[in-house]
């Protein structure tokens, strides 16, 4: 017979390496990506290669530099997407690089990573950097932290039009679309209305009821026992190592992903 | 354009963004055979606005002698990739229902018939859950063999590693995830290559839906192997048949209405009429859950699947069981039905069952006592002093008990209830006229 059994992750390239350039000769790859204005991070200065090697299994394309004058002579037209800071042995350096950027850039997000020894040393205004990351860096734990701090660009104020992006997450809403792992998910219409309404909302607690009364608004057969099922079914569906993103509270709901930030 | 519902701007989104290039539309005959055309993606919008058109004339139960122009029209709510198909032609499929050209409900449509009875629980305020133990064989596929070949000698949860069986278990379970239909447990049942898969319980129509794509799956997965799955209830003569019991629960809401904490056996009044109801209609809907010539062969006394209608709490020879569940797991409360064979309409067992047991909710039935000893010990003449009543023995006398059935007349709507009945005595009268090698083998030299 002809057929041949697709095993989901068989044939995934490598993970979320092509997110400078859509993997070639994947329709859905290429319509999702088109909606994803991908622009590079900005990585100061030339970084350990532990953090080096954990920013490009990230797969966000990324620029270093090693002075403000390299910056401006590099900055992407659209700019950058947000800015790498790797504090190695001197915080001041890096903190005087932070403060002359943003006086450029104010709108720039910046991560510092940082030794635990100089996380003392962090202070200043809340605005100076989003978020930190203590080294050694974990390669999730930073992807997971540059996607929360590198949204994709709001190109026209339309909220639900945005790309969702979560961990190894991402969600189309323009073409109903989701991949994780740059895999696409095999979603019915239900499955996927409520994954959009987890991935819309990291951290936060849902009970069946609003769930429920969110995500399907009208009467269904299974009552709010349909929504264990369907999230049994998304787990399924998101695989083994995913499947952890939805966690159970329980006697009270569902949670996608992580209940706190750091 | 006018506003497209959400489900179907899904459905169109998703055909071309993942380059879609055959949409499978499936249904359900009446005997619970199901039946697909496929269509290309310039067709689906048309589908759902207008329905697909198809001649009924040659499919089970939808016939009639004048009009045979139908309609399917296409459940987006149920469009599934199909994990079968490859990045190059991929393909879909949705269930449908079936309706006259005027778009109203066909009487022969059993996934109607469904709907129609989980409506109305619906409108009391009730989903009905139901999670069945789906249990095959798989044969070598020798077309040829006067009796099939078991491809292993495994028994009840043996691991058996190396053999195939086992891998193509383990092959569909993945591609059975992939689809949305989870699995709770899967091991080696009791006799030769048979094997048992567990669904994890949801509502009765997504269920049905389930337990025609499980069938499929199971049947096609093998067939790539060149092996022959079956879910012929009794293929060996000598060891135990397929069955599929089936578990069922009724919520309010959040709430089981099975359950109350306070009963020892954690059972509810609404439970106990319940299985009351399960009871005294039982002999009625046999026809339906257990509707082959060869059903009635798996039903027999000393084997595990019932042959009287009793009920216990863990006794596996009773009918309707009701697994014990650990305190506080108010949930988990629920009854076992465990009669049907897994050769059944899923669409017509459920809907069934669940008429059968709300009847016995509102007409407020009496349960009988429990029967927790081995039936298979007592005479005939024992258990009839008992009030214990035997299932029917044969396809004929479950006909014959449905034939004067109001109850099953009213749940499957006289369309369905006359075809069925005149089907299945065709059926019956065909095997009649048959001599078997037992007769051949007893009688030939003897008389």
């Amino acid at each position: 017979m002809a057929q041949t059994w697709h095993a989901p992750g068989t044939s995934t390239p490598s993970r979320r390496g092509g997110a400078a350039t859509a993997p070639g000769g994947n329709a859905f790859a290429d319509g999702l990506w088109e909606n994803l204005i991908v622009r590079p991070l900005l990585v100061f200065p030339d970084p350990p290669s532990d953090v080096a090697r954990a920013l490009e299994h990230t797969g966000h394309p990324f620029e270093i530099v090693d002075s403000l004058a390299a910056e401006r002579h590099r900055r992407p037209d659209d700019g950058w997407s947000g800015g790498v800071l790797v504090i190695d042995t001197t915080v001041d350096e890096v903190m005087v690089f932070a403060a002359n950027l943003r006086a450029d850039l104010p709108e720039i997000p910046l991560l510092i990573v940082t030794p635990e020894a100089c996380i003392d040393r962090l202070d200043g205004p809340p605005e100076s950097f989003a978020d930190f990351c203590v080294t050694p860096v974990r390669p999730v734990e930073l992807a997971l932290r540059l996607d929360r701090l590198v949204r994709p660009a709001r190109d026209d104020g339309d909220d639900t039009d945005e790309l969702i992006v979560y961990g190894p997450l991402m969600i189309n809403p323009v073409t109903y679309q989701a991949m994780i792992d740059t895999e696409p998910l095999d979603l019915t219409y239900m499955e996927y209305e409520l994954l959009k309404y987890f991935a819309q909302r990291p951290g936060r607690v849902c009970t069946r009821e609003v769930l429920l009364g969110q995500v399907w608004g009208y009467e269904y057969y299974g009552g709010a026992r349909t929504v264990d099922v369907h999230v049994r079914r998304l787990r399924a569906k998101l695989g083994e190592p995913h499947a952890g993103l939805i966690s159970t509270v329980r006697s009270v709901g569902y949670r996608f992903g992580k209940a706190h930030w750091g | 354009m006018a506003a497209v519902e959400p489900h179907v701007d899904y459905v169109l989104q998703t055909v071309s963004e993942r380059d879609v290039r055959l949409i499978r539309l499936w249904f359900t005959d009446v005997l619970g055979q199901l039946k697909s055309f496929a269509i290309t993606p310039a067709e689906l919008e048309n589908a759902f606005a207008d329905g697909m058109g198809f001649d009924g004339s040659a499919i089970d139960g939808f016939s009639r002698t004048v009009e045979n122009d139908l309609l399917v029209q296409p459940d987006a709510s149920t469009f599934e990739l199909l994990p079968w198909t490859d990045r190059h032609s991929t393909e879909a499929r949705m269930f449908c229902d079936v309706t006259e050209l005027d778009g109203t409900p066909h009487p022969g449509d059993p996934r109607q018939v469904l709907r129609r009875h989980l409506d109305t629980a619906s409108e009391r305020g009730l989903s009905f859950l139901v999670g069945p133990e789906m249990e095959f064989f798989y044969f070598a596929d020798d077309s040829d063999a006067a009796v099939p070949t078991p491809l292993d000698q495994g028994s009840y949860f043996d691991l058996t590693t190396s053999d195939i069986t086992s891998e193509l278990r383990k092959r569909t379970i993945q591609a059975l995830e992939v689809m949305g239909i989870p699995v709770e447990y899967s091991f080696h049942e009791d006799s030769p290559s048979q094997h048992e898969i567990d669904l994890r319980h949801t509502d009765a129509l997504s269920m049905a839906d389930n337990v025609m794509t499980f069938r499929l799956m199971v049947r096609e997965i093998a067939l790539e192997a060149g092996v022959l799955a079956t879910f012929m209830p009794k293929p060996l003569p000598e060891v135990q048949g397929s069955g599929m019991h089936i578990h069922l629960s009724l919520f309010d809401d959040d709430r089981n209405v099975f359950a109350d904490p306070a009963d020892p056996l954690q059972l509810s009044g609404t439970a106990r009429s319940f299985v009351a109801g399960l009871l005294r209609h039982a002999a009625e809907i046999t026809a339906v859950t257990n509707q082959l010539v060869n059903s009635y062969k798996r039903l027999v006394t000393g084997s595990e699947a019932p042959s009287f209608v009793t009920w216990a709490r863990s006794n596996r020879s009773a009918l309707v069981r009701v697994p014990p569940t650990r305190p506080g797991r108010e949930e988990s409360v629920r009854l076992e039905y465990r009669s049907p064979d897994p050769a059944c309409n899923p669409y017509l067992t459920f809907s069934l069952l669940l008429a059968a047991g709300l009847r016995g909710v509102d007409e407020g039935y009496e349960l009988p006592t429990r029967t927790d000893d081995d039936l298979s010990l007592s005479s005939a003449a024992e258990l009839t002093a008992r009030g214990i009543a035997p299932l029917p023995q044969s396809l004929a006398e479950a006909l014959d008990v449905m034939e004067s059935s109001e109850l099953v007349r009213e749940a499957l709507g006289d369309h369905i209830f006359t075809w069925f009945l005149r089907n299945k005595w065709t059926e019956w009268s065909d095997y009649r006229a048959q001599v078997t090698p037992f007769e051949l083998e007893r009688y030939l030299q003897t008389w």
